[in-house]
């Protein structure tokens, strides 16, 4: 494992995630380990060839490993221990490969199912957030109605909306092709630097961890 | 609560099996002592052996129900042989659910009204080619072989079979192997039978059981289609039950067991057979003959699929057109005049069976799914196959129904129990158990982890993910095992009939009990309504999806 640029800071720093000896094991076979702190605004990205555990290590920050897997270390979330907590507990949110829309709600449906912050002005803040993507009046289609660009930003704005406190990025432009992934990847990192939250990313495209700009891990 | 779901499931399923074969064999010795008896002895067993024709009945029950079984098989094999994805193989495909639907009631009366000597088959024969002015004075319905039985068992369990068969192929590359064994030299049914039969026989193996411990026990398809004076054994074994001499009880329960004995022995005679054929056609196989033509196979395959889908689709129309059929001469094909009196005649007796049979059927049905989803849903949040038991599930199809209602039934009324409804749902639920567990066991398992995992991270709670995420997103599939429960539980007769004690009336029992009647107008309309019922069902099912996301295309491919 080698590991580019980057600092570690300080213990419990406000606002950071920090993954402490972070340790993955399958059927006793070492995959990864990590010791890092991710400050809010700041990326940690992780690259490594399919089946080196970098997607597994996104599933047991936010909580739902597989059990065949096995793991050691903690993940402290703005100075919280989140390890091992059920996945609706963590604060943690994701953002996959698939824009992965909820097929039986509308698209403002979708962005609304996750929203936090009280019901009162939610219809105006999940316009709004679609109009920030340049989705206005996008709210009461279906889903299956928009192309692969709108799909993924209407799973932008429902992870935005959700406010998580740390965002984890599993391959999210993989499959677009090149136009469309330079403009959603500069969408979806503009947006992650105003959230203020620290990040994982997961890719193997060296354009994605240049984007990213922060530390970057490999896995062999 | 949801850790015991599949718990549930098994003992729901396998105390009453099995409980019930044990409450039969104490009566079956002479012990019950609310009937006098008091003593245990072999007295039951002596007046079984000195039945008039027991042994016939044993023979006809024994036999019908191997050949029934190995026909339907030999003929779904020789149809998959030559299955081609052309348009008829299509049109056989997408007939399957809606024939397996038809109740076997239903069907067979179906089946009884085609074949009859004043049927319609001979009508549309009569007089050109058969010089026939009156019917024949044949015995084509309830011969004394069980030849009209088999015929119609045969029929019913084709669709079944090949449901299950085509679930199998996908996971064999049945396509790959018939091209590498015809680039080998063979023909292509010749390849097909050696080089994918012998894989897809294990994957169907349960299933074969099933059919057959069904066909050697089976009460109503009996009754319409089976011999009479003796009848079947099942059939022997339910009319002693329902005898109102009481201390006909003890006869019946020896009966009953040895129905049980006739159809594990059925069973045993199959598994020997397997192992003999599978011998001689390993040998078969090794051998490498290339045979010169196979046309003979591809014709009999696609001949008797033919055959076979054909004759239930007429004898529904049979059905129908005795139910409106006024005056209707012997040789004339079509009825001289067509009335709606039988049905205005009925309708007022339809509407309570018709209502009974849906409240047991709703019950029945949405008390499984809700049963599967548990299972099925605790088996996700483990991640784990939950438990190995539940192969258990096949149970109450492998043991012949009169076997362990008898004990049931002793059993109530021992208790001094009235028939109550929810004994009779909890027979219907043995029975269609099964078939949802089936149908929504892949649904569940294929859809995608992540769906769940996206929702969680979004704030909801597991039980919040299930009902907002998942529930929703398998409306479909639920709606349709839904519809395949009713279905199942319409075409219950035994259940019903028995634990019901003659007042639980559902349209099953109703039509089942006009078979001795023989007024085919009658039958016509009540074997109709029983062959539509499972249909509304199935309507609702592909209906409510449908409507409630008319606006979502994504929903409609799911």
């Amino acid at each position: 494992m080698e590991r580019t640029s980057g600092h570690a800071g300080p213990l419990a720093e406000a606002g950071c995630l920090q993954l402490q000896d972070v340790a993955l094991e399958l059927h006793g076979h070492h995959l990864l380990h990590l010791n890092e702190t991710i400050s809010p605004g700041g990326v940690l990205t992780v690259m490594g060839p399919s089946g080196s555990g970098k997607s597994t290590l996104l599933a047991w920050i936010a909580g739902f490993m597989s059990p065949s897997f096995h793991a050691t270390g903690r993940a402290i979330l703005d100075g919280e221990d989140i390890t091992g907590r059920p996945a609706e507990k963590t604060g943690v949110g994701l953002l996959f490969q698939d824009p992965l829309l909820f097929p039986h709600l509308s698209v403002a449906g979708n962005v609304k199912f996750g929203a936090r912050g009280g019901k009162d002005d939610v219809a105006e803040r999940v316009e709004n957030a679609l109009a920030s993507v340049g989705l206005a009046g996008f709210g009461h289609r279906d889903p299956e109605t928009l192309s692969g660009g709108q799909r993924a930003r209407v799973a932008l704005v429902r992870l935005i909306l959700s406010r998580p406190r740390a965002i984890l990025l599993d391959e999210p432009f993989s499959k677009l092709d090149t136009p469309l992934r330079r403009e959603l990847r500069a969408v979806v990192f503009e947006h992650l630097r105003q959230q203020n939250v620290p990040a994982v990313l997961v890719t193997h495209d060296q354009e994605d961890a240049d984007a990213a700009g922060g530390i970057i891990v490999t896995i062999d | 609560m949801l850790r015991l779901a599949p718990w549930i499931i098994v003992l729901s399923l396998v105390l009453p099996v099995v409980g019930g074969t044990l409450l039969t064999v104490p009566p079956a010795f002479g012990y019950l002592p609310v009937l006098g008896g008091d003593d245990w002895s072999f007295r039951p067993w002596l007046e079984l052996a000195e039945t008039p024709g027991i042994l016939r009945s044993v023979a006809v029950s024994f036999g019908s129900g191997l050949l029934a079984t190995g026909l339907a098989l030999i003929i779904v094999f020789l149809f998959l042989s030559t299955i081609a994805n052309t348009r008829f193989d299509r049109w056989i495909q997408r007939l399957i659910s809606p024939l397996l639907s038809i109740p076997h009631a239903a069907a067979a009366f179906g089946f009884a009204f085609l074949i009859a000597p004043s049927g319609l088959l001979l009508r549309w024969l009569s007089p050109s080619l058969t010089g026939f002015e009156r019917p024949p004075d044949w015995l084509l319905l309830n011969d004394p072989f069980g030849v009209s039985l088999i015929s119609g068992l045969v029929v019913k369990e084709i669709p079944f079979l090949l449901l299950v068969s085509l679930a199998g192929l996908p996971q064999l590359n049945a396509g790959q192997r018939v091209m590498l064994a015809r680039s080998l030299g063979y023909l292509p049914r010749v390849a097909w039978f050696k080089a994918v039969a012998p894989a897809l026989y294990p994957l169907i193996r349960l299933p074969v059981y099933a059919v057959l411990a069904f066909a050697t026990s089976t009460v109503d398809v009996a009754m319409i289609l089976g011999p009479n004076l003796p009848s079947t054994l099942s059939v022997q074994v339910v009319h002693w039950f329902n005898d109102p001499d009481l201390t006909r009880r003890f006869l019946a329960s020896a009966g009953a067991l040895l129905q049980l004995l006739v159809t594990a022995s059925a069973l045993s005679v199959w598994w020997g057979l397997e192992k003999l054929i599978g011998k001689g056609f390993n040998a078969w196989v090794a051998g490498g003959n290339r045979q010169r033509s196979d046309g003979t196979l591809w014709l009999a395959g696609r001949g008797l699929m033919l055959i076979a889908t054909l004759l239930p689709v007429l004898g529904l129309f049979a059905l129908a057109l005795n139910s409106v059929a006024g005056f209707w001469r012997f040789p004339d094909a079509w009825p001289g005049s067509v009335t709606l009196s039988h049905w205005l005649q009925a309708l007022p007796d339809l509407a309570r069976p018709f209502w009974m049979t849906m409240v047991i059927a709703t019950a029945a049905s949405v008390l499984a799914v809700a049963m599967v989803l548990a299972a099925l849903e605790h088996e996700q949040r483990l991640n784990r196959p939950a438990t190995r038991a539940l192969w258990l599930l096949y149970l109450p199809l492998l043991v012949p129904q009169v076997g362990f209602l008898s004990g049931i039934t002793v059993l109530s009324q021992m208790a001094g129990q009235a028939p109550a409804l929810w004994v009779v749902v909890w027979a219907h639920l043995l029975f269609v158990l099964p078939y949802v567990y089936l149908t929504l066991v892949e649904p569940y398992r294929r859809f995608d982890f992540r769906w769940v995992i996206l929702g969680r991270s979004l704030g909801l709670s597991v039980n919040q993910a299930f009902w907002r995420i998942r529930l929703p997103m398998m409306l479909r599939p639920v709606l349709t095992a839904m519809a395949l429960g009713v279905a199942i539980s319409v075409s219950q007769y035994l259940p019903t009939q028995m634990l019901g004690g003659g007042r639980i009336v559902t349209v099953t029992t109703e039509a089942v009990a006009l078979s001795s009647g023989g007024d085919r107008r009658l039958i016509g309309v009540w074997a109709m309504v029983q062959a539509i019922t499972p249909f509304i069902g199935f309507v609702l099912a592909l209906l409510i999806p449908r409507l409630l996301w008319k606006e979502r295309r994504g929903m409609q491919a799911l």
